[in-house]
């Protein structure tokens, strides 16, 4: 086959395959600024455009809902700012009313609105707050546990690290039921420790430090040794300046599995002050699930965060996960 | 250097040891002790023996939830590779625009699941929503997607005038709107390991099927696929795995596993005996049910690499 037409193929099925990926991010995006009236009409796809009935009477225009016409008049609902109805069938002169079409139409304030519908703030706060001292942990404990698999000799070493393996092969919902039994036993419930603690700890990234603390020279150990480094101070002053990509990649598994972790709040926390983002969108989803496009917002400004990282640093994630699960 | 008795090793892996034997093993081995008894929120209750176990083979919500999750798996994995593979494959051959084609394909991987939940049960919607206009635009007319209990294949071959026995129903459509929503989820990962798989086989077998006038197609099955099969290994059961721990999805986008519990999935079901009728002992035994079937499949998989890899 003639080479130009066959990059020609390759790219067009790349395109289309990458169009159905993103579709959903960009309908999301469309339909969360658009009003709605226009979703609920089904006007408008993918470009906001809006269609509404106008009342200028001489001093101001405002938009209305018109019902219909009688005789000269036009029967209109006034509306507030909110798009809520605050006169029903309101008689005006019928040249008065007009319909207007804008083609092209945003309306940003849906993501204000829906912002400050619940409190997302806070949800936002929990959520960075939770991930950033999990993250701490989890780098903490796989750093030590990972520099005594990586280099010391020690009875019970291969038992240890079997034991740790083998509890990576138990997924979360087995110990779902029995660790809420347990965290209600400790009266850890409803408590931020309880989002935090047990996931200060991740047997995974314990053996992505353990693999590279392994691969670093014995010499750079045999040279500090002699000039009267501690065991901790080789940790300190070698391993860990030496680790910073893999605790980069560390970080951004930490940082993405918590920022969406949703089955274990969901189930241990139930005051509204100690929601998560998941949580709080989750129930979002179902306090206005007749509020599409408020939805869709919060939808979008609870993605961005993760995707501005993801964007800033996707060469990294992605070799990340090329690697990691390579490893395996 | 001989392995000695030394405090210090003890002492570097106590902190993650703790956490682990606190919040794993414990609540492991406690999953175990929940299911033998009548254990609800309030307390521990009696010990019943194996009459969760009894009851749970009796349950036909159980049943179905398995039968739906059986569905969910045999669908996802499948499609899954087959995608992955085929993304992968494409663009291992291009230069241009590669790193915009893999950023945009791994987006939906990390993006977080409740977010996208929300956005795909509103583009399922059957008035409003994306997948009805798109269908419309072909000439298909609107389904009901998220709330149609009818199997895929009854409605394929009704349509068609053929009646099928109920056995060959297949998963309903609302679970085969999940299925969608969960292959487009994980599509992005699979093809990334994929296409580090796929750069790992040496260029000289290409160079000398080249020589020897091996079309591409027979280069794809003849080199490539046997040599990406550790990959495919890897793949088929890390998405197995997760796959049928499939639960967000349920939770956002279904009304509690409706229509007619044929979305209800085997995690979603130990969350709701578990959380909502607090049956926990039962929810137990529920969850171990689900780890033997995960540690079953994975040892067959296991077993199967072994007979198969080059």
């Amino acid at each position: 086959m003639n080479e130009q037409l066959r990059m020609t193929i390759i790219y067009g099925v790349l395109t289309i395959f990458g169009l159905t990926m993103i579709v959903p991010f960009i309908w999301m995006i469309s339909t969360a600024l658009m009003t709605q009236a226009e979703f609920n009409k089904h006007e408008s796809t993918f470009i906001p455009k809006e269609s509404y009935h106008e009342w200028n009477n001489g001093q101001e225009k405002q938009k209305v809902l018109f019902v219909t016409d009688k005789g000269d008049s036009s029967i209109i609902h006034l509306l507030d700012k909110e798009g809520k109805i605050i006169t029903e069938y309101y008689p005006v002169p019928k040249n008065e009313v007009k319909l207007v079409k804008k083609t092209f139409s945003l309306h940003w304030d849906n993501f204000v609105k829906a912002f400050n519908k619940v409190p997302f703030a806070l949800y936002f706060y929990n959520t960075l707050y939770v991930s950033f001292l999990s993250l701490i942990g989890v780098l903490i404990t796989s750093m030590l546990a990972a520099y005594a698999f990586a280099r010391m000799e020690f009875v019970g070493r291969d038992f240890f690290f079997y034991l740790f393996l083998s509890m990576m092969m138990v997924p979360e919902p087995i110990y779902l039921i029995s660790s809420y039994v347990l965290l209600d036993k400790i009266h850890w419930l409803d408590t931020y420790q309880a989002l935090i603690v047990p996931w200060c700890v991740n047997i995974f990234t314990i053996f992505l430090f353990r693999q590279h603390f392994k691969s670093l020279p014995q010499e750079l150990f045999d040279a500090a040794a002699i000039d009267g480094c501690s065991t901790f101070g080789m940790l300190w002053r070698i391993m860990i300046p030496l680790s910073k990509p893999i605790i980069a990649t560390a970080s951004i598994f930490s940082l993405i599995g918590s920022w969406n972790s949703f089955m274990w709040p969901l189930v241990m926390t139930n005051r509204p002050e100690l929601r998560v983002l998941q949580v709080g969108l989750s129930y979002f989803n179902q306090e206005a699930s007749t509020q599409t496009t408020l939805l869709m917002a919060a939808s979008t400004f609870s993605i961005v965060p993760i995707l501005i990282l993801f964007f800033f640093a996707q060469k990294q994630i992605i070799a990340s996960y090329a690697k990691a699960g390579l490893k395996d | 250097m001989k392995p000695k008795w030394k405090v210090s090793p003890y002492l570097y892996i106590l902190p993650a040891f703790v956490l682990l034997f606190a919040f794993r093993l414990i609540p492991i081995i406690m999953s175990f002790v929940i299911s033998f008894f009548d254990w609800s929120i309030k307390g521990t209750g009696k010990f019943i023996g194996l009459m969760n176990y009894a009851n749970m083979l009796k349950d036909e919500v159980f049943w179905q939830s398995i039968t739906n999750t059986f569905w969910l798996v045999i669908i996802v994995v499948p499609a899954s590779i087959l995608f992955s593979l085929l993304f992968a494959v494409l663009l291992n051959q291009i230069k241009a625009l590669k790193g915009l084609f893999r950023t945009v394909y791994f987006m939906p991987f990390v993006t977080s699941l409740v977010a996208v939940s929300i956005v795909w049960k509103i583009m399922f919607n059957e008035q409003t929503g994306l997948m009805n206009t798109m269908l419309g635009y072909i000439g298909v007319e609107p389904q009901k997607w998220l709330s149609e209990a009818r199997g895929i294949f009854d409605i394929f071959f009704s349509g068609m005038g053929i009646t099928l026995p109920k056995w060959l129903h297949g998963p309903s459509q609302a679970l085969f709107a999940i299925i969608i929503m969960t292959v487009w989820k994980g599509l992005g990962y699979n093809t990334i390991i994929y296409l580090a798989g796929l750069q790992n086989i040496s260029k000289v077998y290409y160079e000398a099927a080249e020589i020897d006038g091996a079309s591409k197609l027979k280069q794809f099955f003849r080199i490539t696929l046997p040599l990406v099969s550790p990959t495919t290994f890897y793949v088929l059961i890390m998405t197995t795995i997760v796959s049928f721990q499939a639960f967000a999805q349920i939770y956002l986008m279904t009304d509690k596993g409706g229509p007619l519990n044929t979305t209800k999935l085997i995690v979603y079901y130990i969350y709701e005996k578990g959380f909502d009728t607090l049956e926990m002992g039962y929810a137990s035994a529920v969850a171990l049910a689900l780890f033997v079937l995960i540690l079953g499949l994975t040892i067959l998989q296991k077993r199967l690499e072994k007979h198969v890899n080059y």
